[in-house]
């Protein structure tokens, strides 16, 4: 897919210029916060199962090389195979060389962010395949034409009505008077259709929540149960998972299972939480004849041992995003790459780039909801203050941004001159709002006061009222 | 170089780690072999009738309805009755499941009972749940001929038998019978962990039921 995250500030103004999805986005406020805060509310160990998580993966991520070892003999041992990919173009070619193998015509695919990382509809279908998403979220963005723009909700910025305008588009077969008002009948339309698409697949790929080390299993976790009709029906299964889903052993996924369900949509537990280990047996009556994981790196083995390590904890639950004014206001596409949000603003200029998706981290108030909520503890702020250093030492910043710190940092680094400016700021603001307290303009402050008032100073500065507090105490 | 060895050995050298590290290898090894469980919720952990309770009540919580039967022998008649009240037909697929096999199915003549795999045809499925967890009202079904998996997902209506006694606690007590069932590191192709029917809330976060799976989860708990 295109990267667009170059052209944020733009991206973000059109978004927030977008009537329809700016009703849609009204949605992630209605349908994530509340069920969230019910549902850890009513589980007395939520916190506790946090540190848990976070210690879980930490562990695994010091070990990363050996529990792969360990997971790769265990999906061979049961009939599988894990395929390394070092890169997206390398994912593509795996999946396209098996689909290429058993003359796949028709894919289904279960929602995964790693399909979208490494594009790999456009590559399918480039080979004359045809691929039907089966999320319901997801189908819906495939009509349009669209990526997600969230990572469990992927239809969040679409509003029902061009829900019923793209079924009626693309659904031309069916009677035109149908009546499609409610959304129950939108859901009934799309269950038929892609009812017929998983039984005449030939290939169907998922992703995974986790790789279970122990046992070679890959995990999803859905609640359409589109994953399971998936990967059960035709003839090959293909899981695409990034190398970080691995976790050791079935106690510590259960661990993780208990926040990521509660964390994501507020639900005790997700409704279809499916363990698979290799193909069919030989004695059972359905499921796949083969069964290929493709394991991805795409940059992620350099982030372990930098200061972006802690982000490989991130088990894609959405609740950064959830949280977050700056994803309220303007939604997901505008962050321009796959992974929006604050965990996507950390996570996007690790794998795209820093000079590509620098911009990203700069999208945050620091208001630190999303380290608040995180379920694996991931210090999103301050890992977007890192990229912030990273993309100032590069040069990478606006002129006016790296002259405005440098005149900052010059000033700050000389106590007396310091002072003797902040006093005589502070002096001119007051003077010039003639003590009214608020400023409706002021020489290079218009991106502030286009919007709102610039409050200005009515006493002394901090430093003179520490300075005189402790002459105080002192007497 | 192979992309595997490239991405293990980009690993070890960000970790500074040796390939020959004992250390490392036997905290791998040890935490496989014991699996130490962490933090267990004590919602779960109540004496048996408590805990087949909390189960129950959770599954009705996501829109499952439940029953308790003292006696498996009634269940032929139950699972008609069931149907009929849904103005269903009375056919039902399952697999060659040793307790649902054994059942008195002459109890309930008009009830038409295929075996075998589901293949998109049916009204209705069955299955023996391996265990269920209390703590979040989740079933365990296992795949293979005795439940195969697509009963689970094609038929409109799933309707699920659980011995009262396989209701565990937590994920963990469950987890860990299964090891025992199967060997430790080993598993059935597919392990469906069930909290309720399919649904979706990808239109406008908007709650429905029946998304792709069942739109319908009925639990029968025997004992």
């Amino acid at each position: 897919m295109q990267i667009t995250s170059p052209s944020f500030k733009d991206n973000a103004r059109q978004a927030m210029a977008d009537a329809d999805l700016q009703r849609a986005l009204g949605n992630v406020e209605k349908g994530f916060i509340n069920k969230r805060a019910k549902a850890v509310a009513k589980l007395p160990e939520f916190e506790d199962l946090r540190d848990s998580a976070r210690d879980i993966k930490n562990h695994t991520l010091a070990h990363l090389d050996l529990y792969l070892e360990h997971y790769e003999k265990k999906v061979t041992e049961a009939g599988g195979k894990v395929h390394w990919a070092a890169d997206a173009e390398e994912a593509r070619k795996i999946i396209l060389d098996i689909c290429k193998s058993v003359d796949a015509k028709r894919i289904t695919k279960g929602k995964s962010m790693i399909s979208e990382e490494i594009a790999l509809n456009a590559a399918l279908e480039a080979s004359g395949h045809e691929v039907s998403e089966t999320d319901l979220g997801e189908y819906i963005i495939q009509l349009r034409g669209e990526h997600p723009s969230h990572i469990i909700a992927p239809a969040i910025h679409v509003n029902k009505d061009q829900v019923e305008a793209d079924f009626r588009r693309v659904h031309d077969k069916l009677p035109p008077e149908r009546n499609l008002e409610a959304p129950e009948s939108l859901l009934a339309e799309a269950r038929g259709i892609l009812r017929e698409k998983f039984l005449s697949a030939d290939v169907g790929i998922t992703g995974a929540n986790f790789l279970v080390a122990e046992t070679g299993s890959s995990i999803i976790v859905t609640n359409e149960g589109n994953g399971d009709l998936t990967q059960i029906l035709p003839r090959v299964h293909i899981v695409t998972a990034s190398l970080e889903k691995i976790v050791p052993t079935l106690e510590d996924v259960s661990q993780i299972l208990r926040v990521l369900a509660r964390s994501a949509t507020g639900q005790e537990f997700s409704v279809y939480t499916t363990l698979s280990t290799g193909p069919k047996r030989a004695e059972d009556p359905d499921g796949p004849e083969e069964y290929h994981v493709v394991l991805l790196d795409n940059g992620r083995s350099s982030m372990i041992g930098t200061e972006f390590q802690d982000m490989l904890r991130c088990i894609r639950c959405g609740a950064c995003m959830n949280h977050c004014p700056v994803y309220h206001s303007i939604g997901g596409h505008a962050y321009g790459w796959v992974y929006p949000g604050p965990m996507g603003s950390v996570l996007t200029p690790s794998l795209i780039g820093v000079d590509k998706g620098g911009q990203l981290p700069n999208a945050s108030t620091f208001c630190g909801r999303c380290e608040s909520v995180c379920p694996m503890r991931i210090p999103l702020p301050k890992m977007m203050r890192h990229w912030r250093e990273r993309e100032f030492e590069r040069h990478l910043s606006p002129a006016t941004t790296r002259w405005g710190l440098s005149a900052w940092a010059y000033a700050a680094k000389r106590p007396k001159l310091y002072k003797m400016i902040t006093r005589l700021g502070a002096m001119a603001l007051n003077l010039a709002s003639r003590n009214k307290g608020a400023l409706r303009w002021w020489p290079l402050a218009g991106g502030w006061t286009k919007y709102r008032d610039l409050p200005a100073p009515q006493g002394k500065t901090f430093q003179q009222m520490w300075a005189e507090q402790k002459k105080a105490a002192r007497s | 170089m192979s992309s595997r060895e490239t991405i293990l050995a980009t690993i070890r050298r960000s970790l500074h780690a040796s390939p020959g590290d004992r250390t490392r290898a036997a905290s791998v090894a040890s935490r496989l072999a014991d699996a130490p469980a962490g933090v267990i919720p004590a919602r779960g952990q109540l004496p048996d009738d408590k805990r087949i309770k909390l189960f129950a009540k959770m599954l009705e919580d996501v829109s499952a309805t439940v029953e308790r039967l003292a006696d498996a022998g009634d269940l032929p008649e139950r699972l008609a009755d069931f149907l009929k009240s849904h103005n269903l037909p009375p056919q039902i697929v399952c697999g060659e499941d040793e307790l649902l096999a054994g059942l008195p199915w002459k109890k309930a003549k008009t009830l038409d009972v295929k075996t075998g795999r589901a293949d998109g045809t049916e009204t209705a499925g069955l299955s023996h749940a391996f265990g269920g967890v209390a703590e979040t009202g989740t079933l365990m079904l296992l795949s293979g001929p005795a439940n195969p998996t697509t009963v689970n997902f094609l038929p409109d209506t799933h309707v699920v038998v659980i011995r009262a006694e396989d209701i565990g606690s937590d994920y963990e007590s469950v987890f860990a019978r299964l090891r025992e069932a199967y060997g430790k590191g080993n598993m059935p192709r597919t392990v469906n962990l069930i909290t309720g029917a399919s649904r979706s809330a990808d239109i406008e976060q908007t709650l429905l039921l029946g998304a792709h799976g069942p739109r319908r989860l009925h639990v029968m708990i025997v004992g």
